[in-house]
């Protein structure tokens, strides 16, 4: 049994339908990456999921638990941080904590063991007994976080967790992400792709409520017009170097000359699909006696790779 | 039930954790001080009652308790902390009794801090403390009827304003359905099911019978159907728009 499945999921708003039916399975383990521009619907699923919003159409599990039938035993199974990291400003970051024991249904001795676990693991020790209004967004957010791991379950559906947190924070909260991998099913959706590739296992890109893809990260670089790409740079002058002759290799399907201010030739070889050119072409400036200065095998730009389905989207409907 | 405790301990100490609670109590005081003292000149009435104490109440509800609800739902709305509260394991009815329940213990407390006003008129002469006691939870019941509205209002918007106005608006209409410039207004073309319909749903008429020390059953009922109906369309209202 999958920890969360979704059965072709649908939400219309009026005249707008936000979610376009959209299943999907996350197992034990996996942190599943949703990818897609504004508006693609990806809190709506979340918000569906966490039986904040009821589906129009179709339905889900968590745990087995259905989100209709069940959602109190789901939401139980569930961790949740909203878009935007909502939480009670005016508590102190245990006061609060505290509160959501309660709710999660802890009693006595035990919140003070949950309170003080997700404190450790969050590092909110400094801020025990700050006002949640006067912390700063990056412990804000480890508050959030803090709130959603108080009873340990194995679902998290966080969004967008790394929003408007500096690098250093973002660090912080996708190692953290990565340590509870494990025993977790943790669903995030970002527009962050260079934080898919640190923390998902796979990535969904949804797009006007649509799911488009449903791979790897690195399956879906292998789209990427750039994967293996060769990254040429020479140590010579513009002059001396005829970079037709790299088009003559086998694999290579097409040379680009890069334009940096040094008197080095930087080149960038594109090869045909599936071809595996770096060896060839360090063998070819080799023999013409062209000094390499670096060479470096790209794989692939997942940004690239991204706008690319999001925006050929039309054209398959 | 816990978590309606847990919510209801929340909100309370929320009142309390801002100067705003003891404001509240400060000028529902002082006004009615105010009111029974200056105004109704309760000493040289000579009359050991609270009538005219209670008198105001209607009239201070109006404004205060819209203005102790306008937060509860609103305010969850403006800072998202909805899509918190209500995916936790936690039933919309739950939440809402919490929150309506911590609204009324707090303008009960203020209500109790009244006592003063007891003890002048014990001072006067010999009251009927039977019908004081009355009076007192028939202005605590129809606190409540108030308080639903304010609360079911505070559910339709994360503006607080326009949940206070909104909730301003229509407890005034429930006074002024009892008055009888309003009644005369009726009087001529309405028949006379429709006037007693009218005048049947005004706080006034209700408090009015509970403060003579009359404990009619229908008077509870009236007040107590009142808060249930109104609970009952903020869950309504939370459901169809949880999220805008």
């Amino acid at each position: 049994m999958s920890m969360i499945e979704t059965n072709k999921l649908r939400k219309v708003f009026g005249p707008i339908e936000a979610v376009k039916g959209v299943s999907f399975r996350v197992e034990k383990g996996e942190v599943l990456g949703f990818l897609g521009p504004n508006g693609a619907g990806k809190s709506t699923v979340m918000r569906m999921l966490t039986c904040f919003l009821t589906p129009t159409s179709g339905t889900a599990t968590i745990g087995g638990h259905d989100i209709l039938n069940d959602s109190m035993a789901a939401r139980r199974l569930t961790g949740y941080v909203p878009e935007s990291n909502p939480v009670y400003g005016d508590m102190t970051t245990i006061g609060f904590l505290r509160f959501i024991a309660e709710m999660r249904g802890y009693h006595g001795k035990e919140i003070d063991e949950r309170v003080d676990r997700a404190v450790e693991m969050c590092w909110l020790g400094d801020v025990r007994s700050q006002i949640i209004e006067t912390l700063s967004k990056g412990f804000r957010r480890r508050v959030g976080l803090a709130q959603s791991l108080l009873h340990d379950p194995p679902v998290l559906i966080l969004d967008e967790p790394t929003d408007g947190l500096d690098p250093n924070q973002k660090h912080e909260v996708r190692s953290l992400i990565r340590r509870m991998s494990a025993d977790k099913s943790i669903v995030i959706s970002t527009h962050i792709l260079e934080e898919v590739e640190a923390v998902c296992s796979r990535a969904i890109i949804i797009s006007n409520g649509r799911i488009l893809e449903d791979k790897t990260p690195t399956d879906l670089k292998i789209r990427s017009r750039r994967h293996g790409a060769v990254n040429l740079v020479l140590a010579h002058g513009d002059g001396s170097i005829d970079p037709a002759a790299f088009r003559n290799l086998a694999g290579v399907r097409e040379v680009e000359k890069v334009t940096a201010g040094d008197n080095r030739t930087h080149l960038t070889l594109f090869p045909k699909p599936g071809a595996a050119i770096c060896g060839d072409a360090i063998g070819l400036a080799v023999e013409k006696g062209w000094q390499v200065v670096d060479a470096r095998v790209e794989s692939g730009d997942l940004n690239e790779v991204f706008r690319d389905i999001t925006t050929r989207e039309g054209e398959r409907t | 039930m816990s978590n309606t405790w847990s919510i209801f301990k929340r909100e309370l100490k929320g009142y309390f954790a801002t100067p705003v609670a003891y404001v509240f109590i400060v000028i529902f005081l002082f006004l009615n001080g105010l009111f029974t003292f200056q105004v109704s000149r309760i000493f040289e009435r000579g009359q050991a009652s609270l009538d005219v104490f209670f008198n105001w109440h209607p009239w201070l509800y109006l404004f205060l308790i819209p203005a102790v609800a306008m937060r509860l739902w609103a305010e969850e709305r403006r800072s998202g902390t909805i899509e918190l509260l209500l995916t936790l394991p936690v039933s919309v009815v739950q939440a809402i009794a919490g929150k309506f329940l911590a609204a009324w213990i707090f303008v009960g407390m203020a209500l109790a801090l009244t006592f003063p006003t007891v003890l002048t008129v014990m001072y006067l002469g010999q009251p009927d403390m039977g019908i004081i006691a009355v009076g007192y939870l028939g202005s605590f019941l129809m606190a409540g009827a108030y308080l639903s509205i304010g609360i079911c209002m505070s559910a339709l918007t994360k503006n607080q304003v326009v949940s206070f106005i909104l909730a301003v608006v229509i407890c005034l209409l429930f006074i002024l359905a009892g008055f009888d410039v309003v009644l005369e207004a009726f009087n001529a073309w309405a028949p006379a099911w429709m006037m007693d319909a009218i005048a049947s749903v005004s706080f006034l008429t209700h408090f009015q019978s509970i403060q003579r020390g009359v404990l009619d059953l229908a008077d509870m009922v009236f007040f107590a159907s009142l808060i249930l109906g109104w609970l009952y369309a903020c869950g309504l209202i939370l459901d169809i728009k949880k999220a805008q």
